[in-house]
């Protein structure tokens, strides 16, 4: 097995340069690879391209690094958590690039299946369509995407081992898997770091192969955006 | 009139036996709450999940499992999780049977806006593109007005489009609406409490009215 493990966070994110395009997984704050984003903000890296779904809140996630103005441009499919974001954007200071979540997701699953293009029917007869060529299968139109290119994809795994095989665990799986196969260069931060061999092979979700450099997180603090529970056995919702 | 409640609780009708349902942010999340016990239906959260679950009990959040809206939810026995690419490939696949969603506009030929308010509102599209681009059913699930009182059921859509020619079925606080594929606003049932002259007024694109309309059966 080839042995991927850096010490940290600082020793993974050393060498992004400022200017570089970086995938960031997660959805919300669920998933978000919170070590390597404090390693980055810290690092003051700039003028970023940052591909990731959401753009965190105002005080966490990608939200820590527009607070910064680390960030040059922004690809994401929704973005109304983040009011700073949001000033940033109407006042021309952040370019921002919005493209439908099934499509941002399936242009990552390109990259890391070698393939250049995808069809898809969404953004049809929108203003996402204008200057992408469409094609036409079976009497119905598809807009042809580009795969994305991203010199370094930093994902956030549950589990992983030394050789880079990665599991996540529920819906904070999202984007990361895709993402890590997208990257020309693959962090993955992760909960607990074991040993080959301990991670049941029918049970990876992100192959070793797509992952060059993995460490150990530590202190998460797993945000929560919405809490809402129900009150004790009765049906009734509320959220705070 | 109908409250948000009683919107949701009439397009809970409109699920069958055996459906894959996708709902979206707002009332049609509360359509959860209605789903007739004696029917099987399994809720497809976009973020990556199958068997979407009650919300947890307090102190039984867990922040790795979380709903589209990013609210903190449970997973049912059977349930499943996957990641972003496959969730969007069941949905272009069209093996979710519903897609019910929020819109700002509608028009008479089933075009939609609800992402985005230009030089005023930059929230994004999140999935709302892709599902309304293959979703086999769609239900929208709006107020018939927006607050300035002015008709959201439009001859033609004056925001940003989200999709085109993908609604077929509207259901708001006055009425339950088809749109016909020739184009316009069939009108199927109206509010108990609510006349046709009413929604008439209420609608700017072409309301089609049969000679009998009958009233929500709200039970």
């Amino acid at each position: 097995m080839i042995y991927k493990v850096v010490s940290s966070a600082q020793e993974a994110i050393a060498d992004i340069p400022d200017g570089a395009t970086l995938m960031l997984g997660g959805f919300g704050l669920c998933g978000i690879p919170e070590n390597c984003i404090a390693a980055l903000v810290a690092r003051n890296v700039t003028n970023l391209t940052c591909i990731s779904n959401n753009a965190g809140v105002d005080d966490f996630g990608i939200g820590l690094m527009l607070h910064k103005r680390q960030v040059k441009k922004m690809i994401a499919s929704y973005v109304g958590e983040n009011a700073e974001f949001e000033r940033q954007l109407l006042s021309g200071e952040l370019e921002v690039e919005l493209i439908p979540q099934g499509t941002l997701a399936t242009r990552c699953m390109a990259a890391g299946y070698g393939m250049p293009a995808i069809f898809t029917p969404a953004g049809i007869g929108t203003e996402i369509a204008e200057g992408k060529e469409i094609r036409q299968f079976n009497g119905k139109d598809y807009l042809m995407e580009m795969a994305f290119e991203a010199d370094f994809a930093i994902v956030k795994a549950w589990k992983g081992d030394t050789a880079g095989n990665l599991v996540y665990r529920a819906t904070s799986r999202n984007f990361n898997p895709v993402m890590a196969m997208a990257g020309k260069i693959t962090i993955a931060e992760v909960e607990e770091l074991v040993e080959p061999g301990e991670l049941d092979p029918d049970h990876i979700h992100t192959p070793g192969i797509y992952v060059h450099r993995i460490f150990k997180g530590s202190g998460y603090e797993k945000r929560i955006e919405q809490r809402t529970v129900r009150k004790s056995e009765s049906n009734e919702a509320s959220a705070s | 009139m109908l409250s948000k409640e009683q919107i949701a609780r009439r397009i809970a009708k409109e699920i069958k036996n055996g459906y894959y349902v996708n709902l979206g942010i707002g009332i049609p999340t509360l359509v959860a709450n209605y789903i007739p016990e004696n029917i099987q239906v399994v809720l497809q959260s976009e973020n990556g999940l199958l068997g979407m679950g009650p919300f947890p009990f307090e102190g039984e959040e867990d922040p790795d499992l979380i709903n589209a809206g990013k609210q903190t939810i449970t997973t049912l026995p059977g349930s499943s999780v996957f990641d972003s690419a496959m969730s969007f490939g069941m949905i272009r696949a069209q093996k979710v049977d519903l897609t019910i969603l929020g819109a700002m506009e509608v028009s008479e030929n089933g075009d939609i806006a609800n992402w985005k308010i230009p030089g005023k509102m930059v929230k994004g599209m999140g999935g709302a593109m892709d599902l309304v681009a293959s979703a086999k059913n769609i239900i929208v699930a709006m107020q018939h007005v927006n607050k300035a009182g002015e008709s959201k059921l439009l001859p033609a859509c004056t925001l940003p489009l989200t999709g085109v020619k993908c609604i077929k079925k509207i259901v708001t606080e006055l009425a339950v609406l088809d749109v016909l594929p020739e184009g316009g606003f069939y009108l199927l049932e109206r509010a108990p409490d609510v006349s046709v002259d009413y929604i008439r007024d209420a609608t700017k694109g072409r309301l089609v009215v049969p000679d009998h309309v009958p009233a929500m059966d709200m039970a």
